[in-house]
Protein backbone atom coordinates (compact mmCIF):
# COMPACT_ATOMS: atom_id res chain seq x y z
CA UNK A 1 0.00 0.00 0.00
CA UNK A 2 1.34 2.75 -1.24
CA UNK A 3 1.39 6.13 2.19
CA UNK A 4 0.01 8.33 0.05
CA UNK A 5 -2.87 5.54 0.27
CA UNK A 6 -2.82 5.73 4.34
CA UNK A 7 -3.33 9.95 4.80
CA UNK A 8 -6.66 10.65 5.19
CA UNK A 9 -8.09 14.63 5.55
CA UNK A 10 -8.57 14.33 9.12
CA UNK A 11 -8.70 18.55 9.71
CA UNK A 12 -10.42 20.44 7.46
CA UNK A 13 -9.94 24.71 6.98
CA UNK A 14 -12.03 26.06 9.51
CA UNK A 15 -11.11 23.10 12.25
CA UNK A 16 -7.58 24.47 11.18
CA UNK A 17 -8.39 27.89 11.14
CA UNK A 18 -9.73 27.78 14.79
CA UNK A 19 -7.03 25.91 15.64
CA UNK A 20 -4.19 28.22 14.71
CA UNK A 21 -6.10 31.46 15.59
CA UNK A 22 -6.50 29.28 19.53
CA UNK A 23 -2.66 28.19 19.36
CA UNK A 24 -1.98 32.08 18.65
CA UNK A 25 -4.41 33.51 21.32
CA UNK A 26 -3.43 31.38 23.57
CA UNK A 27 0.46 31.82 23.69
CA UNK A 28 -0.25 35.36 23.62
CA UNK A 29 -2.20 34.68 26.73
CA UNK A 30 0.17 32.58 29.02
CA UNK A 31 2.71 34.75 28.49
CA UNK A 32 0.77 38.09 29.13
CA UNK A 33 -1.33 36.15 32.04
CA UNK A 34 2.69 35.22 33.63
CA UNK A 35 3.59 38.56 32.94
CA UNK A 36 1.01 40.10 34.82
CA UNK A 37 0.51 38.03 37.64
CA UNK A 38 4.48 37.60 38.05
CA UNK A 39 4.61 41.25 38.16
CA UNK A 40 7.95 42.82 39.90
CA UNK A 41 8.56 46.23 39.93
CA UNK A 42 12.29 45.30 39.64
CA UNK A 43 11.46 43.25 36.83
CA UNK A 44 9.06 43.39 34.28
CA UNK A 45 8.67 40.37 31.04
CA UNK A 46 7.06 42.85 29.40
CA UNK A 47 5.52 46.55 29.78
CA UNK A 48 2.81 45.95 32.21
CA UNK A 49 0.30 48.02 30.20
CA UNK A 50 1.05 46.26 26.90
CA UNK A 51 0.95 43.42 28.69
CA UNK A 52 -3.09 43.98 29.42
CA UNK A 53 -3.72 45.43 26.07
CA UNK A 54 -2.67 42.01 24.68
CA UNK A 55 -3.92 40.34 26.62
CA UNK A 56 -7.35 41.57 26.34
CA UNK A 57 -7.09 41.44 22.66
CA UNK A 58 -5.90 38.21 22.45
CA UNK A 59 -8.68 36.79 25.20
CA UNK A 60 -10.98 38.70 22.50
CA UNK A 61 -9.59 36.71 20.05
CA UNK A 62 -9.70 33.06 21.85
CA UNK A 63 -13.17 33.70 22.36
CA UNK A 64 -14.28 34.53 18.64
CA UNK A 65 -12.02 31.28 17.79
CA UNK A 66 -14.32 29.40 20.38
CA UNK A 67 -17.28 31.46 18.56
CA UNK A 68 -15.88 29.15 15.72
CA UNK A 69 -15.36 26.42 17.16
CA UNK A 70 -19.01 25.81 18.84
CA UNK A 71 -20.38 27.29 15.68
CA UNK A 72 -18.13 24.28 13.43
CA UNK A 73 -19.13 21.65 15.72
CA UNK A 74 -23.05 22.89 15.86
CA UNK A 75 -23.30 22.53 11.59
CA UNK A 76 -21.31 19.50 10.93
CA UNK A 77 -20.32 16.24 13.29
CA UNK A 78 -17.51 17.10 14.45
CA UNK A 79 -18.96 17.55 17.74
CA UNK A 80 -19.05 13.69 17.92
CA UNK A 81 -15.36 13.19 18.68
CA UNK A 82 -16.03 15.13 21.58
CA UNK A 83 -18.76 13.03 23.00
CA UNK A 84 -18.06 10.97 25.59
CA UNK A 85 -19.61 7.68 26.74
CA UNK A 86 -18.98 7.03 30.44
CA UNK A 87 -19.30 2.94 30.03
CA UNK A 88 -15.84 1.70 29.89
CA UNK A 89 -14.39 5.11 29.57
CA UNK A 90 -12.03 4.67 32.67
CA UNK A 91 -10.93 1.23 31.81
CA UNK A 92 -10.36 2.61 27.91
CA UNK A 93 -8.30 5.77 29.29
CA UNK A 94 -6.21 3.24 31.78
CA UNK A 95 -5.33 1.48 28.32
CA UNK A 96 -4.31 4.19 26.65
CA UNK A 97 -2.29 5.37 29.34
CA UNK A 98 -0.60 2.66 29.85
CA UNK A 99 0.11 2.40 26.21
CA UNK A 100 1.81 5.53 26.46
CA UNK A 101 3.68 4.86 29.83
CA UNK A 102 4.51 0.92 28.71
CA UNK A 103 3.07 -0.21 25.21
CA UNK A 104 4.87 1.95 23.46
CA UNK A 105 8.27 0.91 24.18
CA UNK A 106 7.16 -2.47 24.12
CA UNK A 107 6.27 -2.44 20.30
CA UNK A 108 3.11 -2.64 20.80
CA UNK A 109 0.30 -1.16 18.70
CA UNK A 110 -1.64 1.77 19.96
CA UNK A 111 -4.85 0.10 21.20
CA UNK A 112 -7.51 3.09 19.75
CA UNK A 113 -5.72 3.40 16.48
CA UNK A 114 -6.82 6.80 15.06
CA UNK A 115 -9.35 6.69 12.00
CA UNK A 116 -11.42 8.99 10.19
CA UNK A 117 -14.48 7.82 12.99
CA UNK A 118 -11.75 7.96 15.68
CA UNK A 119 -9.99 10.90 15.86
CA UNK A 120 -9.45 10.92 19.14
CA UNK A 121 -7.89 8.25 21.44
CA UNK A 122 -10.21 7.66 24.81
CA UNK A 123 -7.93 9.78 26.67
CA UNK A 124 -7.47 12.58 24.08
CA UNK A 125 -11.35 12.59 24.21
CA UNK A 126 -11.44 13.28 27.65
CA UNK A 127 -8.45 15.73 27.98
CA UNK A 128 -9.99 17.83 25.33
CA UNK A 129 -13.83 17.76 26.45
CA UNK A 130 -12.65 18.53 29.72
CA UNK A 131 -10.55 21.36 27.98
CA UNK A 132 -13.42 22.31 25.74
CA UNK A 133 -16.55 22.21 27.28
CA UNK A 134 -14.94 23.22 31.15
CA UNK A 135 -12.10 24.67 31.09
CA UNK A 136 -12.40 26.99 27.97
CA UNK A 137 -16.04 28.47 28.75
CA UNK A 138 -14.77 29.10 32.04
CA UNK A 139 -11.94 30.85 31.09
CA UNK A 140 -13.86 32.81 28.85
CA UNK A 141 -17.19 33.41 31.39
CA UNK A 142 -14.41 34.94 34.09
CA UNK A 143 -12.52 36.59 31.81
CA UNK A 144 -15.41 38.54 30.35
CA UNK A 145 -15.94 39.58 34.04
CA UNK A 146 -12.37 40.55 34.23
CA UNK A 147 -13.01 43.06 31.26
CA UNK A 148 -16.00 44.35 32.52
CA UNK A 149 -15.86 44.00 36.22
CA UNK A 150 -18.96 45.89 37.07
CA UNK A 151 -20.39 42.85 35.70
CA UNK A 152 -18.99 40.58 39.02
CA UNK A 153 -20.79 40.40 41.82
CA UNK A 154 -19.09 42.80 44.61
CA UNK A 155 -18.91 40.49 47.65
CA UNK A 156 -19.60 36.70 48.18
CA UNK A 157 -19.82 36.82 51.62
CA UNK A 158 -16.93 38.30 52.91
CA UNK A 159 -14.62 37.61 49.79
CA UNK A 160 -14.24 40.56 46.72
CA UNK A 161 -16.06 38.85 43.73
CA UNK A 162 -13.14 39.87 41.55
CA UNK A 163 -10.84 38.37 43.98
CA UNK A 164 -12.80 34.65 43.62
CA UNK A 165 -13.68 35.45 39.67
CA UNK A 166 -9.63 36.44 39.38
CA UNK A 167 -8.54 33.56 41.30
CA UNK A 168 -10.89 31.31 39.35
CA UNK A 169 -9.76 32.80 36.01
CA UNK A 170 -5.68 32.49 37.00
CA UNK A 171 -6.27 28.21 38.07
CA UNK A 172 -7.84 27.62 35.09
CA UNK A 173 -4.85 29.19 32.52
CA UNK A 174 -2.77 27.64 34.96
CA UNK A 175 -4.73 24.34 34.25
CA UNK A 176 -4.66 25.38 30.11
CA UNK A 177 -0.96 26.03 29.98
CA UNK A 178 -0.24 22.09 31.80
CA UNK A 179 -2.67 21.35 29.20
CA UNK A 180 -0.79 22.75 26.59
CA UNK A 181 2.38 21.66 27.80
CA UNK A 182 1.25 18.09 27.77
CA UNK A 183 -0.80 18.43 24.53
CA UNK A 184 2.34 19.69 22.52
CA UNK A 185 4.78 16.76 23.88
CA UNK A 186 2.11 14.07 23.28
CA UNK A 187 1.64 15.51 19.79
CA UNK A 188 4.95 14.91 18.90
CA UNK A 189 4.83 10.96 19.70
CA UNK A 190 4.13 9.41 16.31
CA UNK A 191 6.38 8.37 13.21
CA UNK A 192 8.29 11.50 13.43
CA UNK A 193 8.55 13.85 16.13
CA UNK A 194 6.93 16.55 13.48
CA UNK A 195 4.37 14.14 12.04
CA UNK A 196 1.67 15.85 13.76
CA UNK A 197 2.73 19.28 13.65
CA UNK A 198 2.35 19.38 10.22
CA UNK A 199 -1.08 17.35 10.21
CA UNK A 200 -2.45 20.11 12.05
CA UNK A 201 -0.92 22.20 9.39
CA UNK A 202 -1.68 20.61 5.93
CA UNK A 203 -5.06 19.13 7.44
CA UNK A 204 -3.76 15.22 6.63
CA UNK A 205 -3.24 12.70 9.09
CA UNK A 206 -0.87 9.49 8.67
CA UNK A 207 -2.52 6.04 9.36
CA UNK A 208 0.05 3.69 7.99
CA UNK A 209 1.94 3.24 11.42
CA UNK A 210 1.60 4.29 14.31
CA UNK B 1 -42.91 30.41 85.61
CA UNK B 2 -44.06 33.36 87.01
CA UNK B 3 -40.34 34.27 88.49
CA UNK B 4 -38.91 33.81 84.75
CA UNK B 5 -41.62 35.73 84.18
CA UNK B 6 -40.80 38.66 86.29
CA UNK B 7 -36.92 37.95 85.68
CA UNK B 8 -37.84 38.85 82.08
CA UNK B 9 -39.62 42.06 82.86
CA UNK B 10 -37.02 43.40 84.61
CA UNK B 11 -34.17 42.77 82.31
CA UNK B 12 -36.42 44.24 79.54
CA UNK B 13 -36.93 47.12 81.79
CA UNK B 14 -33.19 47.78 82.73
CA UNK B 15 -32.64 47.04 78.84
CA UNK B 16 -34.80 50.37 78.47
CA UNK B 17 -33.42 52.21 80.78
CA UNK B 18 -30.14 51.65 79.65
CA UNK B 19 -31.53 52.04 75.67
CA UNK B 20 -32.33 55.73 76.49
CA UNK B 21 -29.46 56.62 78.41
CA UNK B 22 -27.09 55.45 75.69
CA UNK B 23 -29.28 57.81 73.62
CA UNK B 24 -29.01 60.32 76.03
CA UNK B 25 -25.23 60.01 76.41
CA UNK B 26 -25.05 60.34 72.79
CA UNK B 27 -23.56 63.37 72.18
CA UNK B 28 -22.70 65.80 75.22
CA UNK B 29 -25.01 68.74 75.91
CA UNK B 30 -24.40 71.43 73.84
CA UNK B 31 -25.82 74.28 75.55
CA UNK B 32 -28.73 74.21 73.51
CA UNK B 33 -26.63 74.80 70.24
CA UNK B 34 -28.33 72.15 68.83
CA UNK B 35 -31.86 72.80 69.43
CA UNK B 36 -31.54 75.10 66.65
CA UNK B 37 -28.54 73.93 64.84
CA UNK B 38 -29.41 70.24 64.17
CA UNK B 39 -32.77 71.68 62.77
CA UNK B 40 -33.89 72.89 58.96
CA UNK B 41 -36.07 76.03 60.69
CA UNK B 42 -35.47 78.26 63.30
CA UNK B 43 -38.28 80.07 66.09
CA UNK B 44 -37.62 82.91 67.90
CA UNK B 45 -38.87 85.88 69.67
CA UNK B 46 -38.70 89.05 67.24
CA UNK B 47 -37.58 91.51 69.84
CA UNK B 48 -38.31 94.62 67.51
CA UNK B 49 -41.70 92.90 66.55
CA UNK B 50 -42.59 91.03 69.39
CA UNK B 51 -43.96 88.21 67.20
CA UNK B 52 -42.84 84.69 66.71
CA UNK B 53 -40.57 84.39 63.57
CA UNK B 54 -39.38 80.59 62.38
CA UNK B 55 -37.21 80.73 59.35
CA UNK B 56 -35.55 78.90 57.85
CA UNK B 57 -31.80 77.72 59.28
CA UNK B 58 -28.24 78.49 57.08
CA UNK B 59 -28.02 74.99 55.78
CA UNK B 60 -24.19 75.50 56.15
CA UNK B 61 -24.88 75.93 59.76
CA UNK B 62 -26.85 72.62 60.56
CA UNK B 63 -25.41 69.80 62.39
CA UNK B 64 -25.72 66.43 61.84
CA UNK B 65 -26.13 64.80 64.85
CA UNK B 66 -25.76 61.18 63.55
CA UNK B 67 -22.88 61.70 61.96
CA UNK B 68 -21.10 64.09 64.68
CA UNK B 69 -22.11 61.35 67.30
CA UNK B 70 -19.63 59.38 64.86
CA UNK B 71 -16.78 61.39 64.92
CA UNK B 72 -13.83 62.02 66.99
CA UNK B 73 -14.86 64.63 68.70
CA UNK B 74 -18.02 63.32 69.56
CA UNK B 75 -17.87 63.81 73.36
CA UNK B 76 -17.13 67.58 72.48
CA UNK B 77 -19.40 70.46 73.86
CA UNK B 78 -19.46 73.54 71.01
CA UNK B 79 -17.98 75.71 73.49
CA UNK B 80 -14.91 73.66 73.52
CA UNK B 81 -13.96 74.95 70.69
CA UNK B 82 -16.63 77.60 69.42
CA UNK B 83 -17.10 80.93 71.51
CA UNK B 84 -19.04 80.40 74.81
CA UNK B 85 -20.43 83.72 73.86
CA UNK B 86 -22.69 82.12 71.69
CA UNK B 87 -25.38 81.05 73.86
CA UNK B 88 -27.59 84.43 72.94
CA UNK B 89 -29.05 84.79 70.04
CA UNK B 90 -29.09 86.55 67.96
CA UNK B 91 -25.30 85.81 68.15
CA UNK B 92 -22.81 88.45 67.53
CA UNK B 93 -22.00 89.22 64.46
CA UNK B 94 -18.22 89.54 65.40
CA UNK B 95 -18.29 86.04 66.65
CA UNK B 96 -17.98 84.65 63.22
CA UNK B 97 -14.61 86.51 63.13
CA UNK B 98 -13.59 84.30 65.90
CA UNK B 99 -10.04 82.58 65.20
CA UNK B 100 -10.12 78.60 65.45
CA UNK B 101 -8.03 76.48 67.09
CA UNK B 102 -6.50 74.11 64.66
CA UNK B 103 -5.02 70.92 65.04
CA UNK B 104 -1.84 71.73 65.95
CA UNK B 105 -3.50 73.97 68.51
CA UNK B 106 -4.99 71.38 70.75
CA UNK B 107 -2.99 68.02 68.96
CA UNK B 108 0.50 69.59 68.97
CA UNK B 109 2.61 67.52 71.62
CA UNK B 110 -0.66 65.79 72.66
CA UNK B 111 1.35 62.51 74.33
CA UNK B 112 -2.29 60.73 74.17
CA UNK B 113 -2.49 60.92 70.28
CA UNK B 114 1.74 60.76 70.17
CA UNK B 115 1.42 57.59 67.64
CA UNK B 116 -1.08 59.99 65.32
CA UNK B 117 2.54 62.18 64.48
CA UNK B 118 0.25 64.95 64.09
CA UNK B 119 3.79 67.66 63.87
CA UNK B 120 5.44 64.99 61.06
CA UNK B 121 2.21 65.31 59.39
CA UNK B 122 2.89 68.98 59.43
CA UNK B 123 6.05 68.89 58.16
CA UNK B 124 4.92 66.65 55.22
CA UNK B 125 1.85 68.86 54.64
CA UNK B 126 3.97 71.76 54.76
CA UNK B 127 5.80 70.07 51.30
CA UNK B 128 2.74 69.49 49.70
CA UNK B 129 1.03 70.95 46.72
CA UNK B 130 -2.08 72.64 48.60
CA UNK B 131 0.18 74.28 51.17
CA UNK B 132 2.51 75.48 48.42
CA UNK B 133 0.12 76.76 46.20
CA UNK B 134 -3.00 77.83 48.66
CA UNK B 135 -0.50 78.42 51.84
CA UNK B 136 -2.24 78.96 55.64
CA UNK B 137 -5.40 79.65 54.59
CA UNK B 138 -5.40 75.34 53.49
CA UNK B 139 -6.29 74.35 57.09
CA UNK B 140 -6.64 71.02 58.13
CA UNK B 141 -10.35 71.09 58.63
CA UNK B 142 -10.36 71.43 54.32
CA UNK B 143 -9.97 67.89 54.29
CA UNK B 144 -10.85 66.88 58.17
CA UNK B 145 -14.11 67.84 58.87
CA UNK B 146 -13.95 68.27 63.19
CA UNK B 147 -16.98 67.72 63.57
CA UNK B 148 -17.08 64.29 61.11
CA UNK B 149 -13.73 63.10 60.90
CA UNK B 150 -13.01 59.65 61.53
CA UNK B 151 -10.30 57.70 62.19
CA UNK B 152 -11.25 55.66 59.40
CA UNK B 153 -7.60 54.33 58.31
CA UNK B 154 -6.57 53.68 61.92
CA UNK B 155 -10.00 51.74 62.68
CA UNK B 156 -11.92 49.77 60.26
CA UNK B 157 -11.09 46.48 59.20
CA UNK B 158 -12.98 46.98 55.43
CA UNK B 159 -10.59 48.19 52.77
CA UNK B 160 -13.70 49.84 51.21
CA UNK B 161 -14.61 51.92 53.64
CA UNK B 162 -11.31 52.80 53.78
CA UNK B 163 -11.05 53.95 50.67
CA UNK B 164 -14.70 56.08 50.36
CA UNK B 165 -13.87 57.99 53.70
CA UNK B 166 -10.55 58.91 52.13
CA UNK B 167 -11.80 60.06 48.85
CA UNK B 168 -14.68 61.70 49.92
CA UNK B 169 -11.92 64.28 51.52
CA UNK B 170 -10.30 65.04 48.28
CA UNK B 171 -14.15 65.04 46.13
CA UNK B 172 -15.39 67.23 49.05
CA UNK B 173 -13.18 70.54 46.76
CA UNK B 174 -12.08 68.47 43.56
CA UNK B 175 -15.66 67.37 42.65
CA UNK B 176 -17.78 70.18 43.97
CA UNK B 177 -16.54 73.41 42.14
CA UNK B 178 -17.86 76.01 44.83
CA UNK B 179 -15.31 74.71 47.45
CA UNK B 180 -12.97 74.08 44.62
CA UNK B 181 -13.45 77.68 44.38
CA UNK B 182 -13.23 78.58 47.97
CA UNK B 183 -9.17 78.16 47.67
CA UNK B 184 -8.71 78.76 43.91
CA UNK B 185 -9.91 80.85 41.10
CA UNK B 186 -9.55 78.21 38.50
CA UNK B 187 -12.53 75.57 37.94
CA UNK B 188 -12.30 72.77 39.15
CA UNK B 189 -10.50 70.10 36.55
CA UNK B 190 -12.88 67.31 35.40
CA UNK B 191 -11.65 63.82 37.11
CA UNK B 192 -13.01 61.42 34.53
CA UNK B 193 -11.13 63.36 31.76
CA UNK B 194 -8.02 63.99 33.22
CA UNK B 195 -7.98 60.46 34.22
CA UNK B 196 -9.02 58.90 30.99
CA UNK B 197 -5.61 56.80 30.42
CA UNK B 198 -6.12 55.00 33.49
CA UNK B 199 -8.36 51.08 32.45
CA UNK B 200 -11.19 50.61 34.81
CA UNK B 201 -11.79 54.15 35.79
CA UNK B 202 -14.61 53.46 37.83
CA UNK B 203 -12.87 50.17 39.89
CA UNK B 204 -10.00 52.04 40.07
CA UNK B 205 -11.70 55.05 41.83
CA UNK B 206 -13.78 52.79 43.54
CA UNK B 207 -11.50 50.59 45.29
CA UNK B 208 -8.22 52.65 45.53
CA UNK B 209 -7.47 55.74 47.48
CA UNK B 210 -6.39 59.08 45.29
CA UNK B 211 -3.59 59.55 48.00
CA UNK B 212 -2.20 55.88 46.67
CA UNK B 213 -1.20 58.01 43.67
CA UNK B 214 -0.66 61.35 44.32
CA UNK B 215 1.65 61.46 47.19
CA UNK B 216 4.64 60.96 48.42
CA UNK B 217 4.54 57.75 50.97
CA UNK B 218 6.47 58.16 54.45
CA UNK B 219 6.81 55.10 56.29
CA UNK B 220 6.68 56.46 59.50
CA UNK B 221 3.06 57.88 58.77
CA UNK B 222 0.00 56.10 58.77
CA UNK B 223 -1.26 58.55 55.63
CA UNK B 224 1.09 60.18 54.02
CA UNK B 225 0.28 63.81 53.80
CA UNK B 226 2.83 65.44 50.83
CA UNK B 227 0.17 65.75 48.17
CA UNK B 228 2.28 65.80 44.92
CA UNK B 229 2.25 68.35 42.14
CA UNK B 230 -0.24 66.68 39.71
CA UNK B 231 2.76 66.15 37.46
CA UNK B 232 4.50 63.97 40.12
CA UNK B 233 1.62 62.08 40.24
CA UNK B 234 2.22 57.92 39.65
CA UNK B 235 1.18 56.67 35.88
CA UNK B 236 3.31 53.24 36.28
CA UNK B 237 0.44 50.43 36.59
CA UNK B 238 3.09 47.87 37.90
CA UNK B 239 4.52 50.66 40.84
CA UNK B 240 0.91 48.91 42.16
CA UNK B 241 0.61 45.86 39.96
CA UNK B 242 3.33 44.17 40.97
CA UNK B 243 4.67 41.49 43.93
CA UNK B 244 6.53 44.92 45.98
CA UNK B 245 3.44 46.82 45.36
CA UNK B 246 2.96 50.24 46.39
CA UNK B 247 0.22 49.20 48.48
CA UNK B 248 1.45 47.37 50.73
CA UNK B 249 3.61 50.21 51.77
CA UNK B 250 0.10 52.42 52.11
CA UNK B 251 -3.40 51.26 51.93
CA UNK B 252 -2.25 47.17 53.36
CA UNK B 253 0.59 48.73 55.60
CA UNK B 254 -0.82 48.80 58.92
CA UNK B 255 -0.15 46.15 60.95
CA UNK B 256 -3.78 46.71 62.56
CA UNK B 257 -5.15 46.41 59.53
CA UNK B 258 -3.98 42.54 59.07
CA UNK B 259 -4.80 41.59 62.61
CA UNK B 260 -7.70 43.19 62.50
CA UNK B 261 -8.89 40.92 59.50
CA UNK B 262 -7.53 37.71 61.09
CA UNK B 263 -9.68 34.97 60.25
CA UNK B 264 -7.48 31.60 60.67
CA UNK B 265 -5.58 29.51 58.51
CA UNK B 266 -7.79 29.91 55.06
CA UNK B 267 -6.30 33.35 55.27
CA UNK B 268 -3.01 32.22 54.59
CA UNK B 269 -4.41 30.91 51.24
CA UNK B 270 -7.13 33.17 50.30
CA UNK B 271 -6.01 36.41 51.18
CA UNK B 272 -8.69 38.93 52.45
CA UNK B 273 -6.90 42.05 51.09
CA UNK B 274 -8.60 43.22 47.47
CA UNK B 275 -7.70 41.71 44.82
CA UNK B 276 -5.07 43.38 42.66
CA UNK B 277 -3.79 41.92 39.78
CA UNK B 278 0.13 41.28 39.87
CA UNK B 279 0.07 42.24 43.76
CA UNK B 280 -1.83 39.56 44.60
CA UNK B 281 1.02 36.28 44.66
CA UNK B 282 -0.10 33.90 47.21
CA UNK B 283 2.81 32.04 47.91
CA UNK B 284 1.20 28.49 48.99
CA UNK B 285 -0.66 28.67 45.28
CA UNK B 286 2.73 29.63 43.72
CA UNK B 287 4.48 26.45 45.44
CA UNK B 288 1.56 24.61 44.63
CA UNK B 289 1.69 25.50 40.93
CA UNK B 290 5.44 24.85 40.51
CA UNK B 291 5.17 21.23 42.35
CA UNK B 292 2.58 20.48 39.34
CA UNK B 293 4.62 22.06 36.59
CA UNK B 294 8.03 20.15 37.52
CA UNK B 295 5.77 16.72 37.56
CA UNK B 296 4.77 17.79 34.55
CA UNK B 297 7.97 18.75 33.30
CA UNK B 298 10.07 15.68 34.99
CA UNK B 299 7.09 13.06 33.73
CA UNK B 300 7.60 14.85 30.08
CA UNK B 301 11.53 14.02 30.84
CA UNK B 302 11.55 10.50 31.53
CA UNK B 303 9.36 9.89 29.11
CA UNK B 304 11.68 11.47 26.19
CA UNK B 305 14.72 9.65 27.79
CA UNK B 306 13.15 6.49 27.43
CA UNK B 307 12.21 7.30 23.37
CA UNK B 308 15.44 7.99 23.05
CA UNK B 309 16.39 4.64 24.73
CA UNK B 310 14.29 2.87 23.05
CA UNK B 311 15.02 4.64 20.05
CA UNK B 312 11.43 5.99 19.46
CA UNK B 313 12.65 9.24 18.18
Amino acid sequence: MKESENKIYFYPIWIRIWHSLNAIGILILIYTGITMYYSNRGFQLMDFQLAINMHNIAGILVGLSYLIFSIGNLRTTNDKHYKVKRIGMIEKVIKQSHYYMVGMFNKQHPPYPLSEKRKFNPLQKLIYSIVMYILMPGLIITGIGLLLPELIIENVYELSGIFLTALLHASLGFLVSIFLIIHLYVASIGKHPLENFKSILNGYHDTSKH
Amino acid sequence: MRTSYLLFLCALAINCLKLQAEEKNEIPDMNGCLKCHSHQTITFTNTLTRHENKRLMNPLYILDKDHFAKGVHATFKCVDCHSAEYDHYPHKAELKLEPLNSCLDCHGGDVKYASYKFEKIDEEFQKSIHFKKIGESFTCSKCHNQHYYQAKSRNSSIVSDIVLFSNEMCMSCHSNNNKFQLLSDKLKPALAEIHVWLPNQALHFKNVRCIECHTQVVDSLAVSHNILPKEKALKNCEECHSKNSMLEASLYKYKNLQSRNQKGKLNTIISNKSYVIGAYQNTWLQRISFIILALVLLGIGFHVIARIMKKLI
